[in-house]
């Protein structure tokens, strides 16, 4: 496996390409918010080019196990990790490792759409380029990258006809396309996916799942998902979680026809959750 | 669902078994909502009564002495015809614009860190400090800003009467910036550090700018407030009958004139005092609206 100088010495250079096997595995991975354990011994692979799905009830830890993968739980005052997440091999909590530059590798959206009020459609895409130390784009590179990650998302047709207008006009499926433009515009190793379509109409779901789908060509997808015909469509593996921890892990075909554990099949056929 | 469901006084709930007496608690409830809407209202009138009668008397008295000389020229000796205020209106303009220079960073970095440390025990402290000083009475910021920047130098300055009522805009402004800051949801703090923002780009880049619309309008709000203070401004810029725009030397200032004319034994001069607080009550009015107009246009500006 390659050794990733790159997330503790040259701030914001290019990634050397995916080549373990593995873009993401957690080791004996347990999170904490104050006293409670909300994340216990969690050990999980997530193949590089593959959608990994996490599924489970309410308040499973499916999201804190997502947000322990680019840091974002220690944001929160109280939190606490312990264990091992490695990125291409490397541990992303090594004390040399600095958050800011993972981030940058390891983009996220969220539950609900959150593009920044303040900037037009081009800055929110160009947003993350912007932030990214060193040399600044030049403006025919950003406007170049900006085309790219609006087509990847699949908004492009519908607002290059107004970029420079504000981000919070236009309707709540193309903010959430949006904010996966901007975290696409960085060209990270993974994308964070955090119930992405919780907020959406059954259209804009339609247009998320395919574009998830797309993603995996290019990079590593993890997306946290409380619907179960979701998880089945998008994702190449599934993983259930029940209070905090890993139940079963397997193919999302294997898991849906024939879970190898009781609880999950119980929570799939729709017995609980 | 029919009408039957909801009593006559409106409310939805189980339906209760008729008494006799209901016409009477009805006709007594409905006398006790007509009393009350119409003390309430008579209070809501009374309170901007104030206003409205400063404004028509200022109208009266200050019109007279108003005109387009009153804003370009100087004031003129006891027993001359005409003069104004030109030099206390620049002066007020300075002054305003060096408290705004003392005021505005520190209040606005203050709100910034009440806001995104919360709850940390400086934060909790530093609040209760800026009420303090907001409460402050503004005499005592004049003695203080004369103790300290007036009698080391020997003299009284613009630069003296800026920095104590720029003194007053710190908390004014520290305290609205905070809540604005506040009203920025967590969420948008979220994306930006999972883009890769520092904690400090973040809230300068990101969370400080979506606030930028409510801080503009606090700002304006804490400059109209202290652009009419007096008191600091006897111990500090003391006034300047010459024009004068040294931040260094004393200044001419609207709420200083108008108190000297206030005071003086001449009518002319009272006449003038009237003209002034007419300006001086215009410019504080206009900033209001401004600080209203900016405010709705940010607001309509995020949707559209």
């Amino acid at each position: 496996m390659t050794e990733l100088v790159t997330l503790r010495e040259v701030e914001g250079a290019p990634m050397p390409s995916a080549s373990g096997p593995c873009a993401m595995r957690t080791i004996g991975l347990d999170a904490y918010f104050g006293s409670v354990h909300a994340v216990r011994s969690v050990s999980l692979d997530m193949p590089s080019n593959e959608v990994t799905a996490i599924i489970g009830p309410s308040g499973c830890g499916k999201s804190t196990l997502l947000r322990t993968l680019n840091r974002m739980h220690e944001t929160v005052p109280t939190a606490r990790v312990s264990g091992q997440v490695l990125f291409h091999g490397q541990d992303i909590y090594a004390d040399e490792v600095n958050p800011i530059t993972l981030r940058r590798h390891v983009g996220m959206v969220f539950q609900r759409p959150t593009p920044f009020p303040t900037m037009s459609i081009r800055d929110n895409v160009a947003a993350g380029l912007r932030v990214q130390a060193g040399d600044k784009p030049r403006r025919a590179e950003v406007d170049a990258i900006v085309e790219r990650a609006l087509r990847e998302a699949a908004l492009w047709d519908e607002v290059k006809d107004r970029l420079n207008a504000s981000a919070t006009g236009i309707s709540g499926g193309q903010q959430q396309r949006l904010c996966i433009a901007r975290a696409l515009a960085t060209a990270p190793h993974v994308l964070l996916l955090d119930e992405p379509t919780a907020s959406l109409d059954p259209a804009s779901t339609q247009k998320v799942e395919e574009l998830v789908y797309e993603l995996r060509r290019t990079m590593t997808v993890v997306i946290v998902t409380h619907n179960m015909q979701q998880a089945a469509r998008v994702s190449d593996r599934t993983v259930f979680m029940l209070a905090g921890e890993l139940v079963e892990t397997a193919p999302t075909r294997v898991m849906f026809t024939t879970p190898s554990d009781p609880r999950t099949e119980a929570y799939i056929t729709g017995r609980f959750g | 669902m029919s009408a039957g469901a909801i009593d006559a006084s409106g409310a939805v709930g189980q339906p209760r078994r008729p008494t006799r007496s209901r016409p009477v608690a009805l006709a007594r409830r409905r006398g006790v909502s007509i009393l009350m809407v119409t003390l309430t209202c008579l209070a809501a009138a009374v309170a901007v009564v104030p206003l409205v009668v400063i404004l028509v008397y200022l109208l009266k008295q200050g019109a007279s002495a108003l005109s387009l000389s009153f804003f370009t020229s100087m004031p003129k000796p006891v027993g001359e015809a005409g003069g104004g205020m030109a030099n206390a209106i620049i002066g007020t303009l300075i002054l305003i614009g060096i408290a705004s220079a003392v005021g505005l960073p520190v209040g606005i970095g203050a709100g910034l860190y009440l806001a995104e440390r919360r709850g940390t025990r400086l934060a909790n402290l530093v609040r209760f400090l800026a009420d303090v000083l907001n409460g402050l009475p503004s005499i005592v910021m004049g003695i203080f800003a004369w103790q300290f920047l007036v009698r080391p130098v020997g003299h009284f300055s613009a630069l003296a009467g800026g920095a104590a009522i720029g003194a007053m805009m710190i908390p004014l402004v520290t305290r609205t910036t905070e809540e604005m800051v506040r009203t920025v949801p967590q969420s948008l703090r979220e994306a930006a550090l999972a883009l890769g923002y520092p904690r400090w780009r973040t809230s300068l880049q990101i969370v400080l700018r979506t606030a930028l619309g409510g801080i503009v309008t606090g700002v304006l709000v804490a400059v109209a407030r202290v652009a009419g203070e007096t008191a600091p401004l006897l111990f500090t810029a003391l006034g300047n009958q010459f024009w004068s725009t040294k931040i260094s030397q004393p200044i001419a200032a609207l709420p200083l004139q108008i108190f000297t004319y206030a005071i003086s034994p001449y009518e002319e001069q009272h006449a003038q005092a009237w003209a002034g607080a007419l300006v001086l009550i215009t410019l504080v009015l206009v900033i209001s609206i401004v600080a209203r107009v900016v405010t709705r246009a940010r607001l309509g500006g995020g949707h559209d």
